[in-house]
């Protein structure tokens, strides 16, 4: 067991005087730090790549001014989404459905008048039940539903966060990637 | 009783609601605004800047919510010591804003005003003139060691009495120390009263400052010799205050790292607030005692020491000026004690005590010592 040898103090130090100066001289500097970048004086330090949004120069951010950009890959809300020619993605096969762990999603199926399979009549995300798992979107033959990197969403009233088929389409908006479905159509 | 006799007692009335009404309550609501903007600042936020203009209106809802909450007592409680606690925490620090000397006096005689003539009777800016007056502050001012005692005991669950333990056995080991490194300032002032010993010090320069004095002509040398006796009261007493009034590094009976709020865990809404609102005005009263006692309290350098004999506007005037000088230096020590909470970690219980009985109390023994043979030295000022 190897014994960390006391500092000897020298007598001024044990006046401890000395060391709560420097200390204060510390705090006094980032708080004159943080009040001249508030005020616009100073310019911000390079903060943590994420905190460089932060234009006050403070570790916090002012939400919801300052937001930050979410990184690629990040798990927001799912949305439903359209080719480059308006159409709809989704064939409706119910997969999202059965693999949801929460039980969010609710899908009526609904033949189309092209001779295409299928397409949902309506598409209902409950938004309150969703955990942004994101296994609708791994389970998805189509790539027709993708987690977005929006995550806030605020409501009066139980109902509006309840995203049918229409507010899920507007939310997702195109993609132009190829799909299966209208292929030889 | 007619009005001319009854005049003094209304003056005294207007001057208690004017001062614990429109300058300690508010000066206690800004400290907690500037006690979280400043806190903030020190850790690299920015503190509440939503409500008003940087957040000047925060004391407005900060006030709104602790009316507002439920009220809640415990069903474990002691009720009647549970409700008085509070009650005693808050009372003694604004029963010792009394005799705190705020300004000079405003010298009697007629003023026209609006093509009217009114008589102004002779206003001290200090609400009780006792020649006790520092006791005064002593032995109400430790009167509040028992709001935290009783509601520590009384809330009857483990860490509020743990808190009150603490409180009672740091009050024991500070409050020798602070009462004795205040009298050499009474040896030298020869007075208890404090508008008396704010005299002194404008005539004769500042205890810790003894350059600044009412005039070039009046520096005093031997006021430079009591000098280092001066600086070792101001700094017992500057540490003491910061126990009186569990402030961080002394913060013990509180400590919401390991009390969860000690001798306050128990309570809610208005009973809390008054608990908070006792602990900033104590700040406020030591504050002010710390510039009475070692800062010339209400004096401006270098300006004539008293009103007496003075044209009754002219005394207004300068009593404005002192009422300035005096708030500043207030709020200049608020900020200090602020800045010592965000910076000093919290003693140990046993540390605390250490530092009372074994350093403070005999370093202010010796410096009473040191001051009475100075004194005997250089002869009286």
């Amino acid at each position: 067991m190897s014994v960390v040898a006391r500092p000897n103090l020298k007598w001024f130090e044990k006046l401890y005087i000395p060391v709560i100066l420097s200390g204060m001289r510390i705090t006094v500097g980032h708080f004159v730090k943080t009040f001249l970048t508030n005020l616009g004086i100073r310019k911000t330090d390079k903060l943590h790549p994420y905190l460089e949004m932060s234009k006050t120069g403070s570790v916090t951010m002012q939400y919801p001014e300052e937001q930050w950009t979410m990184p690629e890959g990040y798990r927001g809300a799912p949305a439903l989404i359209k080719d480059e020619e308006g159409r709809e993605k989704c064939v409706s096969c119910q997969l999202c459905e059965f693999i949801c762990p929460p039980r969010a999603i609710k899908i009526w199926p609904n033949e189309i008048e092209t001779n295409v399979e299928k397409a949902p009549k309506e598409f209902k995300i409950d938004m309150l039940r969703c955990i942004y798992c994101g296994l609708c979107e791994e389970v998805c033959p189509e790539e027709a539903i993708f987690l977005l990197k929006e995550y806030v969403f605020t409501g009066q009233t139980r109902a509006e966060l309840m995203h049918d088929k229409e507010k899920l389409y507007e939310m997702g908006g195109t993609i132009a990637r190829p799909i299966m479905k209208w292929k030889d159509k | 009783m007619d009005f001319q006799t009854a005049l003094p007692f209304v003056i005294m009335v207007i001057k208690t609601m004017v001062i614990i009404f429109m300058f300690i309550l508010p000066l206690v609501s800004y400290s907690v605004y500037a006690e979280r903007r400043i806190s903030a600042m020190i850790q690299d936020r920015l503190g509440p800047n939503r409500v008003g203009f940087a957040g000047l209106l925060q004391p407005l809802p900060d006030a709104l919510k602790f009316m507002f909450k439920e009220d809640f007592t415990p069903a474990h409680v002691h009720k009647v010591y549970f409700w008085i606690a509070p009650a005693l925490a808050m009372i003694p620090a604004l029963l010792t804003v009394a005799v705190i000397p705020f300004g000079s006096m405003i010298t009697s005689g007629d003023v026209t005003l609006f093509g009217r003539t009114f008589h102004v009777p002779e206003i001290g800016l200090v609400v009780a003139n006792f020649d006790v007056g520092v006791l005064f502050v002593f032995a109400i001012a430790s009167l509040s060691v028992y709001g935290i005692v009783i509601g520590g005991w009384a809330s009857n669950s483990k860490y509020p009495f743990l808190g009150g333990i603490r409180s009672s056995a740091q009050m024991i080991s500070y409050e020798l120390a602070m009462g004795l490194s205040a009298i050499p300032v009474f040896l030298i002032a020869q007075s208890l009263n404090l508008s008396q010993i704010v005299q002194y010090q404008a005539e004769h320069g500042w205890s810790v400052l003894p350059f600044f004095v009412q005039s070039m002509s009046a520096f005093d040398w031997r006021s430079f010799v009591l000098w280092v006796p001066m600086l070792v009261s101001f700094l017992i007493f500057l540490i003491a205050s910061f126990a009186e009034t569990n402030r961080l590094p002394f913060d013990l009976p509180e400590s919401e790292t390991e009390l969860v709020g000690g001798y306050h865990t128990e309570y809610s809404s208005m009973k809390f607030a008054l608990f908070f609102l006792g602990e900033y005005a104590a700040m406020i009263v030591v504050s002010a005692l710390m510039v009475t006692l070692f800062f010339g309290g209400w004096h401006f350098p270098f300006l004539p020491a008293s009103t007496l004999g003075m044209e009754t506007v002219t005394s207004i005037k300068y009593s404005i000026l002192h009422v300035a000088t005096f708030s500043i230096k207030l709020v200049l020590f608020l900020i200090l004690f602020i800045w010592v909470r965000w910076t000093l970690p919290r003693f140990r219980y046993d540390q605390l005590m250490h530092l009372g009985w074994k350093i403070l109390l005999p370093l202010a023994l010796g410096n009473i010592f040191l001051t009475a043979v100075l004194l005997v030295l250089v002869g009286k000022g």
